[in-house]
């Protein structure tokens, strides 16, 4: 069957893991699944996932999840460039360091809007004027650290090269760019490193990976986003009421 | 100078680091943190790690903060036996796999969990007292840590924070039962998932071997115990497989590293001026 990776592009780990695949050239067949169809909650899909989470990836008859071990599995079977994920122990220190502080930091927190401006209307909830806030300031003190604390000194997150540390981060900021949010806005050397990142992996393939996100809001204002079905619907409330 | 680990025994992710690295024989300077005096917040400690956070490590000139990050470089730098993280693709990628997880799963679950049924229990005891002004007077609650707010990583931390006053009555508003009946849910949902997605039928959870995987998990999953929380109640499987996992590390190390938790309920309550340094952290834990 050979390798396949089971993704939404709406996601931001799954384009994380699409991006690195396709710029280091690793053939895989794409599996989409729908987390708006509700195809993650599918019989079919928790047959190769039980978690019901995308990204997943399945080679042969081994299946694993986590973007984070998606990627380095990736890297080394299939020998990448070194400097996504360096074998300099210092240098792949610094990506796990980020990797670390990008699990409390940026997940859970950039995915918010498209959650709150365009899913949970969908579903008739309202996410409340409060919340929006608090995670309007959670994303600032995150961009600040970011700046500060990752590429102070450094072109990129980890380092002085690209790393599929600096995928998941820029994906993650991607998510409230796409739903109106500018980001890098005053903030240059967050641009600067956005520009350098997307220099690499090209315009094209960015703009491939980022398609579906970019016009999600096109697509709510024309009403043509699925509504998720009845047995996604318990998934997508519990996600919003952890908003915090 | 050597190795330098600044670490905090209060702390879940710090107790994994300190057991791997007493187990494998690193040699280490145990640089102590003091979470409860506030020092993770000091500018001294700042230039160990600008993000104020232990554990920390400095080795020379190189420093690095995030648990899963340490125990790597000590895992590649010191040539630690296979098993902890295998050389093997297939079997690494189970041991990345739970890492990843659980940063934002069970860590998370555990933590509000705690912070949720804490401040229920505050608002019971609010109801009792005359003022909530007096710091001096909240009395030491059995079974349960001392407050480590944001002082360590904030996804690693334990579960069992207990801040001797900290304007209950406030928390009390911010949990209501129903933001607690969800967090307990997402727990059980987490535990199970534990068992069936990641133990299964397992020896240890990523194959036959034990793994760093384990040591995260074990540290996060006694600290509740040690705390009072039942987490294995109820869960045969799991129960086994602590008991494979402290027997893996050595019931002695077991025991050295979690002194400091299973003291923490009889030391005496911060200082008002460091819990109001600390607030901020915990309330942006516990929402």
């Amino acid at each position: 069957m050979g390798l396949e990776l089971y993704l939404d592009l709406l996601s931001q780990p799954c384009r994380a893991v699409y991006l690195f695949a396709k710029k280091n050239g690793i053939p895989f067949q794409l599996r989409p699944v729908e987390l708006l169809k509700g195809q993650h909650v599918s019989r079919e899909f928790s047959q190769v996932n039980s978690l019901h989470k995308v990204p997943t990836l399945k080679d042969g008859d081994f299946v694993l999840s986590e973007s984070t071990a998606i990627m380095i599995y990736l890297s080394c079977k299939y020998r990448t460039a070194d400097h996504w994920y360096p074998e300099d122990l210092q240098a792949r220190a610094r990506v796990h360091e980020y990797l670390g502080w990008h699990a409390d930091s940026i997940r859970g927190i950039f995915g918010v809007p498209l959650w709150s401006q365009v899913l949970a209307p969908l579903l008739g909830v309202q996410v409340s004027e409060e919340k929006v806030e608090r995670n309007r300031t959670s994303m600032k003190q995150a961009l600040g650290q970011l700046e500060e604390t990752f590429l102070r000194g450094r072109a990129f997150v980890a380092g002085q090269q690209v790393t599929l540390a600096d995928l998941l981060a820029l994906e993650e900021l991607m998510q409230p760019v796409a739903l109106g949010h500018d980001l890098f806005e005053g903030r240059p050397r967050l641009a600067a490193w956005r520009a350098c990142v997307e220099d690499f992996l090209g315009a094209q393939l960015c703009q491939e990976t980022r398609g579906c996100i970019l016009s999600v809001l096109e697509q709510a204002a024309n009403k043509t986003i699925p509504v998720p079905p009845p047995e996604a619907h318990e998934s997508v409330l519990l996600r919003i009421a952890r908003i915090p | 100078m050597g190795l330098e680990l600044y670490l905090d025994l209060l702390s879940q992710p710090c107790r994994a680091i300190y057991i791997f690295a007493k187990k494998n024989g690193i040699p280490f300077q145990l640089r102590p943190v003091e979470l409860r005096q506030a020092e993770h917040l000091s500018e001294a400690f700042a230039q160990v790690n600008p993000l104020k956070k232990v554990p920390a490590l400095k080795d020379g000139d190189f420093t690095l903060a995030e648990s899963v990050a340490i125990l790597l470089y000590l895992t590649h730098k010191y040539k630690v036996p296979d098993h902890w993280y295998p050389q093997d693709l297939q079997a690494r990628a189970r041991v990345d796999e739970y890492l990843a997880w659980q940063h934002t799963a069970l860590r998370r679950s555990c933590l509000r969990a705690l912070w949720h049924k804490l401040t229920e229990r505050e608002r019971e005891r609010e109801r009792d007292l005359p003022s909530a002004d007096s710091f001096s007077r909240w009395p030491q609650w059995p079974g349960l840590g001392q407050a480590e707010a944001r002082s360590q990583e904030p996804g690693a931390r334990s579960f069992f924070l207990v801040f001797h006053v900290m304007f209950p009555v406030f928390l009390g508003e911010l949990v209501s039962p129903e933001l607690l009946a969800a967090t307990l849910a997402e727990l059980e949902v987490n535990l199970q998932a534990l068992e069936d997605t990641f133990l299964q039928n397992k020896v240890f959870l990523a194959g036959p071997h034990v793994t760093l995987a384990d040591l995260v998990a074990i540290t996060e999953l006694m600290h509740a115990v040690g705390a009072g929380c039942q987490v294995f109640e109820g869960r045969p499987k799991l129960a086994a497989w602590r008991q494979r996992v402290e027997a893996a590390v050595g019931e002695d190390l077991f025991r050295e590293a979690h002194e400091v938790i299973l003291k923490a309920k009889d030391s005496a309550p911060a200082d008002p001026t460091i819990k109001q340094k600390l607030m901020p952290g915990v309330l942006a834990m516990i929402r």
